[in-house]
């Protein structure tokens, strides 16, 4: 294995090389301190405000794809490889405004300004995908940008404004694709990188056999995939993470195929590298993974992650719980397999070994009579941890449930399965008495907490009434909406 | 094609603010871009982890000891008085040295050579202290006999009890109303650069540049004029930067003082929540008399307050409160009392409508009791209590209500917005739909403009005119991104009648301006538009009386025209005619000043005309309701604000919609949440939910009332704008209380307490349904 201490990348349009990044390091410090780039501003340190937005660009499959990330809590090292584009490439040379940014001003869609670049990257990072967006594209573009003066619709506004100012194809991403595709392919050398001090090591595996390795290598190192929620460990906990293995970086990891009846999902695709498969095939998540965080963080955060980090409260567990996943564990070389629900032990406790990491989840395909439905309930729509999530899915043959698997977030230490409630529904007609009588179940199945999210009172009320739901959407009979379409 | 017979920039016209190009491209400087000089150090606060105890010692040799560290600042480094609290109590130390009386407050402070070095290091003390109960909230600490954080206020009028116990109908109740953080994005943040002898130039982010010199002085024990206070714009203010920032002042040039180099402190997002102020939480108890038609006959009601562990604002936003626990209605007969609770937890402060919107949201509540009782519209029951005349236009205070619009406002709003037709096919469907039920509600708002600190109705400003005819102007009004630069400019412009562009605005600074006060209370560009229109008048009456000699003409026969001066038949460019000026040594800088007329207050008798003018809106919003989870959407919202003539209406609009949605976060998703040993847990953006592009309004109409004037002599006849549509979010509470009041037919109301969360909408839901 070669080695190489040193992170490449494209920073704007110049090159950039930096030995001993630690692995602590953000790429928000890095821009600010190091650089003096000051226009992406740290609002929240968390990923939660977007101001600190910039775009980043890798080589996917050989083309250039630029996403819109929280540079806060994105790793420096993780952009190895890859081209960072700031609020400062922009502008024309000759100080002209950007479409984006003439557009915002055009529109008044700017008041104290300190979230604004963060909202230019955004609407940038649409544009070029969409240039001529829908109002609901620009708001899911926009979940992860907070901004506190204007009310947002002047920003909108100004979005579904862009293309009349000027047309992507004459953008400067667009201009230098070429040329920074090809000095991106000049940096990807095939090395296991490893910089930064010792006790703060960073650690870019070349591929995920040497993932297994470097793991095997370093037992007690911190994975971080998208540094969606290690990001924070480091910005609010002041954490020490080192030896840290970066995988985002690692296409093996981020394939979804489907195989048989089983679609499966590298461990490293992010929410939105698998959003469009895993729609395909599971179209009840389509609302649901438009919940789940913003933007920024849904290009960043991947599912393996979700998993990994044991949260009882993570979006997917849920879902992926109810649809029988299974996991893949792999340390070295040996791999094995379990089924998701039994990899979450107890709070803060998961089934996976030292060296060992979550290296793939199957799902099985939905099979005739299966209905799945997919429920988040957060204090606010989007952007927000959920205070219940369920994933439910229900089999029904001949007008009699024949089987079915429900599964809860936010209502124990773990995400967990609705055994009880599960039973009451079992072998029962499909009938709206049925489902209140597994409502009534969940009071065996679990013990909820109060906190900041939500009181164990409206927790064990709205998980009932989302079995509730879950009738009312699947009955032939029932015709009014049982639930806010986001309009 | 540029117009040449009007200027850019002109008043009454939609102007682009100045700094937008800047914000865009990342080009705007703020606090933490400015380069630092080399060495700058930077300094972090260690905090408490207790809301209450005696405070026996700090051990901080580990803080010493850490990576970086260059040395920690403590109360007995302080050279000057320990003390920050903006009305002169004296209860706000930088640092305690007996008493810890909140979890998070500020102990001491860490200066490192970086940020991250300060940071860890701070984390490292080890506090001795012996904990002591602690009492969070009003009641609890009205139940544990905590004493007022200042002095309470009544406002009475008529005689309450005989008017309540005679009143056909008669309701008592409670309501809790949640406090609100700023979330600005751009945190608090200052940067102090020591000068020789004793002077520091501090650069920060703050609404009250005065006032954070005055505590600096007042810290480092010097006098004013050592201190110099430089804000170019902040990120974002909404009251939370009004007192608040004097901590980070002081700590930043107490430091700078002592070792002699730059320094700067930077909170976390989750230090900046937890250590300063926001939005009171208000618990209130009324007692409403009225008659069948809806009319009010008496209102007898107390506002407790939490104000946090000193009075800071609380005192004048407590007071604001009462003032607006009328809102937009003329109560017969009223006792309002205030009050101000000591709670041990951080101490609340000034948030755009200042104690205001606690009030408004109660006259709302009443309304909507008494509308629930006796079956009628809402919105029937707001007319019928509107100020009007004969007798009906006197407020608790005792200030004539002499400019209501209402009337006209609400009943435009009514029809544009199609609210008595939406409203019958709301209730219509609702009947139909077992899941989905919607709610319609029509608010109105009425706010007082002035400052109740009456000296505090006061501005200066500075205006010199080059003798090239470029202009720089400078006033003592801070820039938050509300656009008060961009206004004021537009003023200075039309005065001169010279190209916006002309006019260089520049930072607020306490060396230009003196003695300036908050921009707050709506008033930036009210008092600072005058006072720099003063200034150009100054120096126009110099130019004119230069002009009649020098062509020998009549003083009126000099007119500004757009980039030109008219002299008789002599027309000069305004520059060529500054240039002549210049020569014949005319001066060309003035100071200009204005004070509010008319306003007095008497705070012992609860009496006078605190209120140059008011201000009015009205708001109509629909929401949807999911009566299984208790989320909602807000399906429509038409708005009708009034800014009298305004300066610039599309910076005026986006006040109006910014505010609406701040106002409508308020009351929906934003809750603050401390646990049992008073440690906030809604900390961030992550726990605290401010609102998002998707939340709102899906349809939002939203309009100028273009034919409104302030009958007073304003700046150009405008009025202010920041706070009063903060209170339009009302419509949204109100409409979300409909639509839960369906799943029990609109016979009960549903008491919702404030913020409505989804949860307090289900759980309100859940109580109706089951007749509790």
């Amino acid at each position: 294995m070669t080695l190489r201490s040193e992170i490449r990348f494209v920073l704007n349009g110049r090159d950039v090389a930096l030995a001993d990044v630690g692995a602590d390091r953000t790429l928000l410090d890095f821009l600010r301190l190091d650089r003096r780039l000051t226009g992406t501003k740290e609002g929240c340190a968390e990923g939660d405000c977007g101001a600190c937005t910039v775009l980043v660009g890798r080589l996917t499959q050989g083309r250039l794809v630029h996403a819109p990330v929280n540079a806060c809590i994105r790793f420096l090292a993780s952009v190895d490889g890859c081209h960072v584009v700031t609020v400062e490439h922009l502008a024309g040379r000759d100080g002209q405004l950007h479409p984006v940014q003439q557009a915002l001003v055009d529109h008044h869609g700017t008041q104290c300004g300190f979230c604004t670049p963060g909202f230019v990257m955004s609407l940038y990072a649409l544009w070029m995908e969409v240039p001529e967006p829908s109002e609901a594209q620009v708001e899911t573009a926009l979940q992860g940008n907070l901004c506190r003066c204007t009310g947002y619709s002047p920003i909108i506004r100004a979005a579904i404004a862009i293309s009349r100012y000027g047309s992507p194809a004459a953008d400067p991403i667009n201009r230098e694709r070429d040329d920074i595709t090809a000095r991106l392919k000049a940096l990807h050398d095939g090395c296991r990188v490893v910089t930064g001090p010792t006790d703060n090591q960073s650690i870019l595996p070349a591929d995920t056999d040497d993932l297994a390795e470097c793991l095997v290598e370093n037992p007690g190192a911190t994975i971080v995939a998208g540094a969606t929620d290690v990001g924070l460990w480091v910005t609010k906990l002041l954490r020490p993470i080192g030896p840290a293995i970066f995988t985002g970086h690692l296409d093996e990891l981020k394939t979804v195929t489907v195989a048989g009846d089983t679609l499966t999902i590298g461990a490293g695709a992010s929410y939105t590298e698998c959003q469009d498969q895993l729609i395909r095939h599971f179209p009840h998540l389509a609302a649901y993974w438009d919940r789940i965080a913003g933007w920024q963080v849904r290009n960043m955060g991947t599912v393996g992650g979700n998993i990994a980090n044991g949260s009882p409260i993570g979006d997917t567990p849920p879902v992926l719980i109810a649809l029988g996943a299974e996991i893949t564990l792999r340390r070295g070389a040996a791999r094995r397999m379990l089924p998701l629900e039994s990899f979450f032990i107890e709070y803060g406790k998961q089934d996976r070994a030292p060296g060992e990491f979550v290296e793939q989840i199957g799902i099985p395909l939905p099979r005739p009579g299966q209905r799945d439905a997919a429920y988040k309930i957060s204090k606010r729509r989007d952007e927000d941890i959920s205070s219940v999530a369920a994933g439910i899915s229900v089999t029904v043959t001949n007008d009699r449930i024949t089987a079915c698997r429900i599964a809860f977030g936010g209502m124990a230490g773990t995400p967990k399965r609705a055994k009880a409630a599960e039973a009451a529904l079992l072998s029962q007609p499909w009938s709206g008495a049925a489902f209140a009588a597994a409502a009534e179940a969940l009071r065996q199945d679990f013990t909820p907490l109060s906190d900041w999210r939500a009181s164990a009172d409206y927790r064990m009320l709205a998980a009932g009434n989302l079995l509730r739901r879950f009738f009312l959407e699947h009955d032939a009979a029932e015709t009014a909406p049982a639930q806010l379409a986001r309009a | 094609m540029k117009d040449m017979s009007i200027i850019s920039g002109a008043v009454h016209h939609d102007r682009i603010h100045d700094s937008a190009a800047k914000h865009v491209s990342g080009s705007a400087d703020y606090t933490d871009d400015i380069a630092m000089p080399e060495g700058t150090l930077h300094a972090y606060l260690g905090v408490s982890q207790v809301a209450h105890a005696r405070l026996l010692g700090l051990d901080l040799a580990a803080v010493r000891r850490a990576p970086g560290v260059v040395g920690v600042l403590t109360a007995a480094d302080i050279p000057g008085i320990n003390d920050i609290s903006p009305t002169g109590l004296n209860d706000e130390p930088v640092f305690p040295t007996d008493k810890i009386q909140f979890h998070g407050q500020p102990l001491f402070a860490v200066v490192a050579e970086t940020r991250d070095a300060a940071r860890r290091a701070a984390a490292l003390a080890r506090v001795d202290c012996e904990a002591l109960p602690c009492a969070l909230d009003p009641v609890a600490a009205r139940a544990a006999g905590y004493p007022y954080v200042t002095a309470p206020l009544k406002l009475a009028r008529g005689d309450v009890a005989p008017a309540l116990a005679a009143a056909p109908h008669r309701i008592t109740a409670r309501m809790r109303i949640g406090g609100q953080d700023h979330m600005y994005l751009e945190g608090h943040i200052a940067f102090a650069i020591p000068g020789e002898d004793d002077d520091v130039v501090v650069h920060c982010s703050t609404q009250h540049p005065s006032e954070a010199q005055h505590m600096v002085a007042h810290v480092l024990g010097v006098p004013s004029n050592a201190v110099t206070v430089n804000v170019r714009r902040m990120g974002g203010g909404f009251g939370g930067k009004e007192s608040q920032m004097n901590l980070f002042c002081a700590v930043a040039a107490i430091a700078a003082k002592k070792w002699n180099r730059a320094v700067k402190i930077r909170p976390d997002r989750d230090q900046d929540m937890t250590a300063t102020g926001k939005r009171h939480d208000f618990v209130v108890d009324y007692d409403i008399g009225f008659d069948e038609a809806g009319r009010i006959h008496a209102v007898d009601a107390s506002f407790a307050a939490r104000c946090g562990f000193s009075a800071d604002l609380s005192g004048p936003v407590t007071d604001r409160a009462l003032f607006h626990a009328d809102n937009a209605y003329f109560y017969p007969n009223v006792r309002l009392e205030s009050h101000p609770m000591k709670t041990n937890t951080v101490s609340n402060t000034a948030f755009r409508g200042f104690g205001g919107p606690q009030g408004v949201i109660v006259a709302e509540r009443m309304i909507e009791e008494i509308a629930f009782a006796t079956g009628q519209d809402p919105l029937d029951v707001r007319k019928a209590n509107f100020y009007g005349q004969d007798g009906r236009d006197v407020t608790p205070y005792h200030q004539q209500v002499e400019d209501n619009i209402l009337d006209r406002l609400v009943g435009e709003l009514e029809t544009g917005a199609d609210y008595r037709a939406r409203r019958k096919a709301i209730i219509a469907d609702n009947a139909n739909s077992p899941v989905l039920k919607r709610g319609i509600a029509l608010t109105p708002v009425k706010f007082g403009i002035s400052f109740t600190a009456t000296w505090y109705n006061q501005a200066g400003a500075l205006v010199h005119v080059y003798n090239d005819g470029s202009v720089h102007l400078n006033h003592g009004g801070t820039e938050m991104g509300q656009g008060l630069n961009t206004k004021v400019a537009q003023v200075v412009a039309d005065a001169f009648q010279i190209d916006f562009e002309r006019i260089k605005i520049t930072r607020t600074t306490t060396e230009k301006v003196p003695n300036t006060s908050a921009t707050a209370a709506s008033s930036g560009s009210d008092l600072n538009g005058m006072a720099a229109l003063n200034a150009v008048e100054q120096i126009k009456a110099r130019l004119v009386a230069f002009a009649a000699r020098k062509w020998e003409v009549e003083p009126d026969a000099v007119e500004f025209l757009p980039n030109e001066v008219r002299i008789g038949d002599v027309v000069l460019s305004f520059d060529a005619f500054i240039r002549q000026a210049y020569m014949a040594r005319v001066q060309l800088s003035a100071a200009g000043f204005y004070k509010t007329p008319k306003i007095h207050w008497d705070r012992q008798k609860g009496c006078g005309r605190p209120f140059y003018y008011f201000a009015y809106g009205a708001a109509c919003s629909e929401v949807t309701i999911d009566t299984l989870t208790g989320e909602y959407r807000v399906d429509r919202t038409d708005i009708l604000h009034d800014v009298g003539r305004s300066l610039n209406p599309a910076l005026d609009k986006g006040q109006v919609e910014g505010a609406f949605v701040q106002g409508m976060g308020w009351l929906t998703t934003e809750e603050l949440w401390w646990d049992a040993e008073g440690r906030l847990r809604t900390h961030a953006p992550s726990t605290y939910k401010i609102p998002l592009a998707s939340d709102r309004p899906r349809i939002f109409n939203v309009n100028l009332a273009d034919w409104s004037e302030n009958r007073e002599l304003t700046i150009k006849r405008s009025k202010a704008v920041g706070e009063p549509p903060f209170m339009l979010g009302v419509s949204v509470f109100e409409a979300l209380s409909m639509a839960v009041a369906s799943v029990a037919d609109y016979r009960v109301c549903p008491r919702l307490d404030a913020p409505a969360t989804p949860e307090r909408v289900l759980m309100a839901v859940s109580r109706l349904q089951a007749g509790t």
